[in-house]
């Protein structure tokens, strides 16, 4: 399927091989995407850019050709022999919607014989993709492809007794049986044309099938009109009908060719289908236009292009094009035919003019303008630090921002939780993709799911992406989130050194990244989560801001997800840690005096947490205790049930002076005496 | 008394050559230059020779005395040094058994490649913008020269919110707003990396996936500066032997548009199955800011003239990881995470 190279040379001749002709246009920018080699011809297999329709009609891109190769097209001389009847007495015309339809035109042939076209115009139609259908459906098609103008023919036997045309909007709710058999029911938005009562076609996309042309069509009616693209488009679109002559309306055709079409199809009809043509021509154009003319200033197209092309030059790309241009006020003033609706500006015919100068010639230079010193905002350079740092431990995943509604209940959202609250997709591609994530967490949990049911063990993901929450009227917010997932332990090697992904492994990479960021003050509160285990979950804050969730999931929802082994995971608001994060820029002083250990042990109900015995250590240690850590928990035969056993290892270190003995003994009680009194601590 | 110290001397070099011990060697040290040892209860004697011969004497055993303690010394340091090699050799290990798994991580490929552009558009003093995944239709067709019914909306059937609000199907919304927020100030550099969303699923088609725009307005921007900028873009990522070409496009948002192709890298440009045999790839499309869209942005299309290009990140990561099928990217299988 494609463009003729031998058709094109009716019109255009040049000695370029199919390959030569396809590069050529192609960096005209009339992009060919392949060359197909068929018995005694090649086709040219378009990829036009929205703003070239024109060139889906042969004439216009032989225009093309021509313009590059300097020499002139051949248009069809049309010999139309007229007949007595005359035109205007067999039928009228009325557009009742101008902003829809603004040209429409019929002629009318009379005693054609339906039968096959000749064998040369249905091998060029099934060049083309368009299944022959008899010899008058086929020359509409014919002169659609040479011209690019979509024709209809009517059975004119068939439109009823008033013989008038009547170009209108559908009624809310009317109905049509389209040529594909298909009853669509309309809009106002939708354009018809009635015979004056009935529809008889769905204007610009298909005929109706109730006056389609049959093998006991005797008297024809052509339509030759120009339909606004817009409305076309609009009215495919509701209907999920695109066409030939759709897509040709849709991007626009020349007003000015619907006569030349309408004549070459008739004449075509009277030669191949015995026809006789009635005399004249039914033209309902009831609002002229005159052509556009667009002024062009040849040291603009220097200006934005770069080049140093010379007015003259510039005027030869314009006459190859066959763009008439006289001069006014230093300007050219172009005149724009009809057939080129895409230029509508300077710029365009700048383009013009590039395109056939050819974009390999236009000189490679750098901007000469002050230079800049652009670079990363302190944000933006945040968010890349944190990233490195993430992927230290954890594999980057990037996951769709549209999740499934199913996720709500998979993740025990309740019913009134603000999560369920989201920016719904109208459109989506299915339901699975219907929402934007208000969590990275389902994103997350689905990709720990794939993984383990492809056998990959031992993960640990991150992801940083927008969640998304609705505000109403207002564009949703979306609010970058770090989130990541771990699920197994680390690989198991012969040194048996591996470790747990658990809540602490998790927790230590946190703790990792918050010093690299300098987040400071972190504290880590109990909380309950719906989506997380009830006894392993902290809210995470820093200086009375909250910087999100760490947990271990709820086995219910790893159950839902088809997850096996324990998974934890996190998810941060980014704002809020480039909030809480102190870039460390000053250092504080080495001290030069020795450090003094001590190791403290004691025993408090099993509910005490660690950070709250460290808590009362550093306050009763004071500022000669340097640093505090848990090294042993234990619960077991040694201690009291519902108790457990605590060991912290303290340093104390003053810059100012080496410690004493006794000062250190003495902050030791202090610190006893403190956990005693507030934690009921016994010592051992 | 000379033949006795030489006797002893010749006697005592033999012992410590062949001692094979810290003991042994002691044991000869005792014995010989220990407080009871031969060489001290000689030299104890020397003060009842007579002056001539206790001086000979005398010489000939502090020499012998030296010569020993010198023995014994290298010897000790001979016998440690075995010691520590024998050590040493018990304590070899497999130096092929693997070391200790630590964890280790990596950034995506769709990050790494957009870190790239980004670092080389940085270089050249462009900062980086981002704007909102959810846009309005304004900003994201309106104000970028795409009315409505514009037959360019075909090319990017879009997810819609609500009628007035969409995924956006390009960054290009963020150049408007970026625009906005600096006109008149001259000049506008900027890139603009993100997630994009179009309703397209199949093989070659994502229907969410990554661009990087880029904006250069100011006075005197030509189509030349253009060529100029995206050859060392080019030029940096795929190496410094890739050819590029320009062909004409359209974009509603630019005018003259076009098509940035480069030799194919995988054949150089001879042909093959990933360049469908015609040795360039598509990767890029870029024009002249269309001076609607200057205006829209707060701009006046005669004082200043700008350009814009956009490409997909994935088509780039493809090209340059040889990655052959679209979807392994969203799909984040660990053997697939860890190869980059």
């Amino acid at each position: 399927m494609g463009v003729s190279v031998n058709w094109l040379k009716e019109y255009v001749s040049f000695d370029w091989s199919p390959e030569e002709l396809a590069h050529r246009l192609t960096m005209a920018g009339i992009a060919i995407e392949g060359v197909e080699h068929v018995e005694g011809d090649s086709l040219l297999e378009l990829d036009l850019t929205p703003n070239r329709g024109d060139c889906l009609g042969m004439i216009n891109l032989a225009r093309e050709i021509a313009a590059l190769n300097h020499s002139d097209i051949a248009i069809p001389v049309i010999e139309l022999v007229e007949g007595q009847n005359r035109t205007e007495d067999e039928i009228k015309i009325e557009i009742k919607a101008p902003d829809l339809c603004p040209r429409y035109t019929a002629r009318v042939i009379r005693n054609v014989k339906v039968g096959d076209s000749p064998a040369w115009i249905q091998s060029r139609l099934m060049g083309a993709g368009i299944r022959p259908i008899n010899n008058i459906v086929d020359i509409t098609n014919y002169v659609m492809l040479e011209c690019n103008q979509p024709l209809h023919a009517f059975d004119y036997d068939l439109l009823g007794p008033a013989k008038k045309i009547v170009v209108r909007r559908a009624n809310q709710g009317e109905c049509i049986t389209t040529l594909d058999d298909v009853a669509r029911e309309l809009d106002r938005d939708m354009l018809l044309i009635t015979d004056d009562g009935r529809p008889v076609a769905l204007a610009g996309i298909m005929g109706g099938q109730n006056t389609q042309i049959n093998e006991k069509t005797v008297n024809v009616l052509l339509e030759s009109a120009c339909f606004k693209g817009t409305g076309i488009r609009r009215t495919a679109r509701k209907l999920a009908l695109r066409s030939d002559s759709s897509v040709r309306f849709e991007k626009g055709i020349d007003i000015n060719g619907v006569i030349y079409a309408s004549n070459r199809a008739a004449a075509l009809m009277a030669k191949y289908g015995g026809g006789e043509v009635s005399a004249g021509i039914c033209d309902c154009y009831p609002d002229p236009q005159p052509l556009s003319k667009i002024s062009l200033r040849p040291e603009r197209v220097n200006y934005l292009l770069g080049t140093e092309l010379s007015p003259a030059q510039i005027q030869n790309y314009l006459n190859d094009l066959k763009l008439e241009w006289q001069i006014e006020n230093g300007a050219l003033l172009v005149t724009i035919p009809s057939y080129r609706p895409d230029i509508e500006m300077e710029a365009d015919l700048i383009e013009e003019v590039a395109r056939l100068h050819g974009y390999e010639n236009i000189p490679a230079t750098l901007p000469c303008g002050d230079t800049t010193q652009g670079g990363l905002d302190p944000f933006q350079k945040f968010k890349d630090q944190v990233k490195q740092l993430m992927a230290n431990q954890f594999y980057e995943i990037i996951t769709y921002s549209f999740v499934s509604p199913r996720y709500f209940d998979m993740l025990m959202l309740p019913p009134d939780s603000k999560f369920r609250q989201v920016v719904r997709v109208a459109n989506p591609l299915s339901e699975e993709q219907s929402i934007m994530r208000p969590l990275l967490l389902p994103g997350m949990l689905e990709t720990v799911s794939r993984n383990l049911a492809r056998k990959n063990t031992n993960l640990a993901f991150f992801e940083m992406g927008s969640v998304f929450h609705p505000l109403g009227e207002e564009l949703p917010l979306g609010v970058l989130k770090l989130g990541a997932i771990v699920a197994g332990s680390t690989d198991p090697n012969w040194l048996k050194l591996n470790l747990n992904l658990d809540y602490y492994y998790l927790k230590g990479s946190l703790e990792n990244l918050f010093s690299k960021l300098g987040v400071e003050d972190v504290g880590w509160e109990e909380t309950q989560e719906p989506s997380f285990h009830p006894g392993r979950t902290a809210r995470i804050v820093s200086q009375g801001i909250q910087l999100g969730i760490i947990g271990e999931i709820h086995p219910l929802v790893r159950q839902q997800f088809d997850i096996r082994p324990r998974t934890c995971a996190f998810e941060l608001d980014m704002e809020n840690l480039y909030a809480c994060s102190r870039p460390k820029v000053m250092m504080s002083a080495i001290t030069r005096y020795p450090a003094v250990e001590r190791d403290l042990a004691m025993v408090a109900k099993q509910e005490v947490q660690a950070a709250r015995a460290v808590d009362i250590i550093k306050e009763f240690g004071g500022d000669l205790l340097a640093k505090v850590q848990v090294f042993d928990i234990y619960t077991g035969e040694q201690v009291a049930p519902g108790h457990k056993s605590m060991a912290f290892n303290l340093t104390f270190q003053s810059d100012q002076r080496t410690l004493t003995e006794s000062e250190v003994n003495e902050r030791m009680e202090l610190i006893r005496e403190g956990l005693r009194t507030r934690l009921q601590a016994n010592f051992r | 008394m000379i033949e006795r110290l030489n006797l002893i001397k010749n006697d005592a070099e033999k012992e410590i050559a062949v001692a094979s011990s810290f003991e042994a060697l002691n044991e000869i040290k005792v014995r010989i230059l220990g407080r009871k040892g031969k060489m001290t209860q000689i030299l104890r004697g020397l003060k009842d020779l007579a002056g001539e011969e206790r001086a000979e004497a005398g010489k000939t055993a502090n020499e012998v005395k030296n010569q020993l303690e010198n023995l014994i010394e290298t010897k000790t340091a001979e016998l440690k040094q075995a010691e520590l090699d024998k050590r040493l050799q018990s304590e070899k290990i497999d130096v092929t058994l693997p070391g200790l798994p630590l964890p280790v991580g990596g950034i995506h490929p769709i990050s790494r490649v957009t870190d790239e552009i980004k670092a080389i558009f940085t270089g050249m003093g462009f900062a980086v913008a981002e704007g909102p995944e959810i846009e309005t239709d304004y900003y994201n067709f309106e104000a970028l020269n795409i009315p409505h019914d514009h037959p360019a909306r075909d090319m990017q059937d879009s997810f819609y919110i609500t009628e007035q609000m969409l995924l956006r199907t390009h960054t290009s919304p963020v150049q408007v707003r970026t625009m906005e927020k600096m006109a008149p100030q001259i000049p506008v550099k900027i890139i603009v990396p993100g997630k994009v969303y179009r309703k397209d699923d199949d093989a070659t088609h994502s229907p969410m996936f990554n661009q990087v725009e880029g904006l250069l307005i100011d006075e005197n921007i030509t189509f030349a500066n253009l060529k100029g900028i995206l050859m060392l873009f080019a030029q940096k990522v795929f190496g410094e032997q890739v050819k590029v070409r320009y062909r004409p496009s359209f974009f509603p948002f630019t005018e003259p548009s076009a098509e940035m192709d480069i030799s194919c890298v995988n054949c150089q440009g001879g042909g093959c199955r990933v360049c469908s045999y015609t040795g360039w790839l598509e990767i890029l499309g870029a024009g002249m800011v269309n001076p609607r869209v200057l205006q829209f942005g707060g701009y006046d299309p005669e004082k200043v003239t700008g350009f814009a290009f956009g490409m997909g990140i994935e088509r780039i990561a493809m090209l340059k990881f040889g990655i052959n099928d679209l979807r392994l990217f969203y799909d984040n299988d660990k053997r697939f995470l860890t190869q980059f």
